[in-house]
């Protein structure tokens, strides 16, 4: 009959209104199940995962000696020429030339994090670093170079 | 006041929506012509986003072109450097090992629930409701941790190489997803009492943007724009890849062709996505990532091409080498565009808020359009 | 039971006793003009941080909390950026009218306050078509959208006028359709004598299902006379950016926000005299232990009270459901709500010449 069907479809979206409603009072009166994070704040707690992508790093180790050998292949494998190898020519103690990086620059605002060039370098000399706070009011200091001053190559890497 | 500009001589009034609009999601030109409320004509204008990325990648090596697809559609950027990567093995005649054959899988099934969340976030603060955006980002923020975990990037993961992935999975990799999908089972009745369920939800939906069968695959239409029409596209069905024909799982079909159809595929195409994990996620074979490939690669000469299933439909890739280091030409076939042209045929004598609902349905990535 | 009246009456002799009638009115007069342009501020500033408070906790998340303790200075904040923004005019607006829209908002929505009962005593103008008044008053509301709409000269806003037009029309029907069958109930218009009529009992209890169905209907008639979703389709930001006032900044936006919020404090105050007693405090019939304990609860507590729980059902009804279409919106007045609100008066006028309710 039109009339019961007219009740029932009334009764039908009352219910359904319903539902919805006691779902979105069941999270207003549980706070419990809020997942905002307070970033600024919870910067001590902050654990990113270690694999994170943040920027290229070399690291050195405590005698201010990296790995890098000035091969250029993690600035031929960077889509972007995110990295540029500066090389030079080291003297060795017996007298022989021996290629060396004298700068590795790196524009971090090229960078898309891609891993790449991480991928390519045969020697492990450069990582991901799990920074994440790159903004600066220069656009300058954004362009680094990877390698201390003064560092040398780790003996043993070729 | 006619004189002006913005009236058509029939007395109709042109709106521009767009390409700064909320229901947009992006930078979407549209040039609505409306009669009162009522939609005469709708006409996209593209070009806002134009990257070149197809150019772009003529310059690239078949290594770093890859990384270029991320951008494209960037809420399956997964499955889009699948797609390239499918594509270059091909032509490498490759074997991937089938533990990144699993791998690739199953990250792409996190994609795509990943992305059909956002979808439903952002289709539902379309219509108007806020709260839905907030509960679908909850389940999409666990997936982009696991993926944080694993491929070191929330959105642009880059994860994929050819001949395999990049690095292994994450130890908490199988754990993790085993929560998610706990949480997800659990939260899932949450969605129907939200929104699915909703009475004024469904009568926004229903029979809104009609697209019938026969204009789905004449405007090329594939994923779950054409599948809610009944049309069967589903590319891990029809031409499985990589473990999609070892796994069971359903191809959604719904029948309607109205905006309720394109919304119910893709909320079960989720349960379907979950069901895939499921499958994969005990059975992760021992073995090598990584296929061993020449440091540099070069394709043979010739015309190679590759078809995915993204979230948005059939993504695919063609590549023509002359034999060097990088493509001679790549063309994109990217789903996004076909399913944008369906928009007019569909939104013409609906209302102006039905419009809104046709493009959330629709599920529009403008940078996928655009490239 | 302490009430108002004493101390309006002290005023009233104080100023009396020194300056000439005339003067004295005046400077009431301008009290209370103070009076309620503080209540304005302090409304403004209590519902916007309620609103953001509450939708906060039903999308998990925790809303403001750096302003202040808890969060609680974060509209001020808010307050004072937007009246230290720049008040743009379009060029091609038409430049009064698009000025004077939003003070004619907030106009409406101050002389809206003039009848409305705060606490026992507590009350600017106890006129003795109080009801009527508040009706009458509250239809200016659309003209200051549709002068919003019209002058922007924007095509967005027009549009979001033109529905807020149809709209508040169609909707006043059904709201006023409500409060007359309480008015019918009471036998009269003004305001103090429908309080009154609650005293052994509010009408939503004393009337039955008749008054559970207005109680309802009026809820969501105003609802959608205050442009709140579901209904905010004057607004509408997927569609029309932000409809009526999409070319409005500053404090002539604020203005609007203001007058939207203060018009919701209003309806749910109307809506809480009507239905839940105003300032009355629960009394059960004949109880008189009982009612004397809830006598003991000041009666501006029971009127906010009551107030900010109907405020809070409006809320929650914004952060839960979807925008409804323009012509669901008035399939839904015009087939559903006027049809039931006409024939539950019907039931409320054999209910009151039968004398069935309590």
């Amino acid at each position: 009959m039109f009339i019961t069907k007219y009740i029932q479809e009334v009764w039908g979206a009352v219910r359904s209104l319903a539902t919805g409603l006691r779902r979105t009072m069941y999270y207003f009166t549980h706070h419990k199940e809020i997942i905002t994070q307070q970033y600024p704040d919870n910067r001590e707690t902050l654990v990113l995962p270690e694999r994170f992508k943040g920027e290229v790093i070399m690291p050195h180790d405590d005698k201010n000696e990296h790995r890098c050998t000035g091969c250029t292949a993690c600035e031929l494998a960077c889509p972007n020429g995110t990295i540029k190898v500066i090389t030079k020519f080291d003297i060795k103690p017996e007298g022989k030339k021996k290629k060396a990086i004298d700068k590795l620059v790196y524009h971090l605002e090229l960078c898309t994090m891609c891993n790449l060039c991480v991928q390519a370098c045969p020697s492990d000399a450069i990582k991901m670093a799990q920074t994440f706070e790159h903004s600066v009011f220069d656009r300058g200091l954004l362009t680094k170079i990877l390698n201390n001053p003064g560092s040398k190559i780790m003996d043993g890497v070729e | 006041m006619f004189e002006e500009q913005g009236i058509t001589p029939e007395g109709d009034l042109i709106v521009n929506v767009g390409p700064q609009h909320p229901a947009t999601h992006g930078v979407l030109h549209l040039v609505i012509t409306l009669n009162g409320e009522t939609i005469k004509k709708v006409e996209p204008h593209l070009g806002y986003i134009h990257r070149s990325i197809e150019k772009m990648c003529e310059s690239l090596s078949y290594r770093q072109f890859i990384y270029v697809t991320s951008r494209m559609d960037y809420l399956s950027a997964h499955i889009n450097n699948h797609a390239c990567a499918l594509c270059v093995e091909k032509g490498l005649q490759v074997e991937v090992p089938p533990k990144a054959q699993v791998i690739r899988v199953l990250l792409d099934e996190l994609t795509r629930i990943a992305s059909h969340e956002l979808w439903w976030g952002a289709m539902a603060m379309d219509i108007g409701a806020f709260t839905p955006f907030f509960h679908a980002f909850r389940e999409r923020e666990t997936i982009n941790d696991i993926m944080e975990e694993t491929c070191g990037a929330r959105l642009t993961m880059n994860f994929m190489m050819p001949g395999g992935v990049m690095q292994d999975l994450h130890p908490n990799f199988q754990a993790r997803v085993k929560s998610f999908i706990q949480q997800y089972k659990h939260k899932i009745g949450e969605y129907a009492e939200l929104l699915t369920g909703n009475i004024i939800f469904k009568n926004r939906m229903k029979n809104v943007g009609v697209l019938s069968p026969e204009d789905a695959i004449s405007y090329g239409c594939t994923g779950p724009t054409a599948r809610g029409s009944g049309v069967s596209c589903d590319i891990r069905k029809l031409y499985p890849y990589e473990v999609y024909g070892q796994v069971d799982f359903d191809e959604i079909l719904e029948t309607g062709g109205d905006s309720l159809s394109r919304y119910m595929v893709r909320i079960r195409e989720m349960q379907q996505s979950i069901r895939i994990i499921e499958q994969l996620i005990d059975g992760i074979p021992e073995g090598d990532f990584q296929a061993k490939t020449k440091a540099v690669l070069k394709l043979p000469k010739g015309e190679f091409y590759q078809r995915v299933e993204t979230a948005r439909g059939e993504l695919g890739v063609y590549i023509v080498s002359e034999g060097g280091t990088t493509p001679y030409r790549i063309k994109f076939r990217s789903p996004g565009f076909s399913n944008l042209s369906v928009l007019d045929r569909i939104a013409r004598g609906g209302k102006l808020g039905d419009l809104v609902a046709m493009m959330g349905t629709l599920d529009l990535v403008i940078p996928d359009i655009d490239r | 039971m302490w009430s108002f009246s004493g101390l309006a009456t002290g005023i009233d002799a104080w100023l009396t006793q020194r300056f000439n009638p005339a003067l004295s009115l005046t400077i009431e007069m301008v009290l209370a003009g103070i009076a309620v342009i503080t209540l304005f501020a302090v409304l403004g500033l209590v519902l916007v941080l309620m609103e953001r408070k509450v939708s906060a906790w039903m999308q998990i998340r925790l809303g403001p909390n750096r302003v202040g303790p808890k969060g609680i200075l974060q509209s001020l904040a808010d307050t004072l950026k937007l009246l230290v923004k720049e008040g743009l005019t379009p060029n091609s607006a038409d430049k009064l009218l698009f000025n004077f829209a939003p003070f004619l908002a907030i106009i409406v929505a101050m002389l809206l306050m003039a009848p409305i009962a705060f606490a026992k005593d507590l009350q600017l103008w106890d006129l003795n078509i109080g009801v009527l008044y508040i009706s009458a008053v509250s239809s200016i509301m659309v003209i200051s959208i549709l002068i919003a709409g019209w002058s922007s000269n924007n095509k967005y806003s027009l549009m979001g006028a033109m529905r807020s037009g149809a709209q508040i029309v169609s909707y006043e029907l059904s709201a006023g359709l409500s409060v007359l069958s309480v008015v019918v109930l009471v036998g009269s218009l003004q305001v103090s004598d429908i309080i009154k009529s609650q005293a052994d009992g509010w009408w939503i209890f004393k009337g039955h299902i008749p008054m559970v169905v207005s109680f309802v209907t009026f809820i969501i008639a105003v609802t959608a006379e205050t442009n709140r979703a579901p209904f905010d389709l004057a607004e509408a930001e997927s569609e029309l950016t932000a409809g009526f006032h999409t070319e409005y900044s500053g404090m002539k936006f604020a203005l609007f926000f203001l007058a939207e919020y203060v018009n919701v404090f209003i309806v749910c105050a109307v809506g809480a005299t009507l239905f839940l007693g105003g300032w009355m405090p629960f009394h059960i019939g004949h109880w008189q232990g009982f009612n004397h304990v809830m006598d003991y609860i000041p009666s501006s507590l029971w009127f906010f009270g009551k107030t900010f729980l109907l405020i809070f059902v409006i809320m929650w009804f914004r952060w839960t459901f979807p925008r409804l279409r323009i012509d669901q919106l008035l399939n839904l007045e015009w087939k559903y709500l006027l049809p039931i609100s006409m024939v539950n008066l019907l039931v409320t006028t054999a209910m009151a010449i039968l004398g069935w309710h309590f």
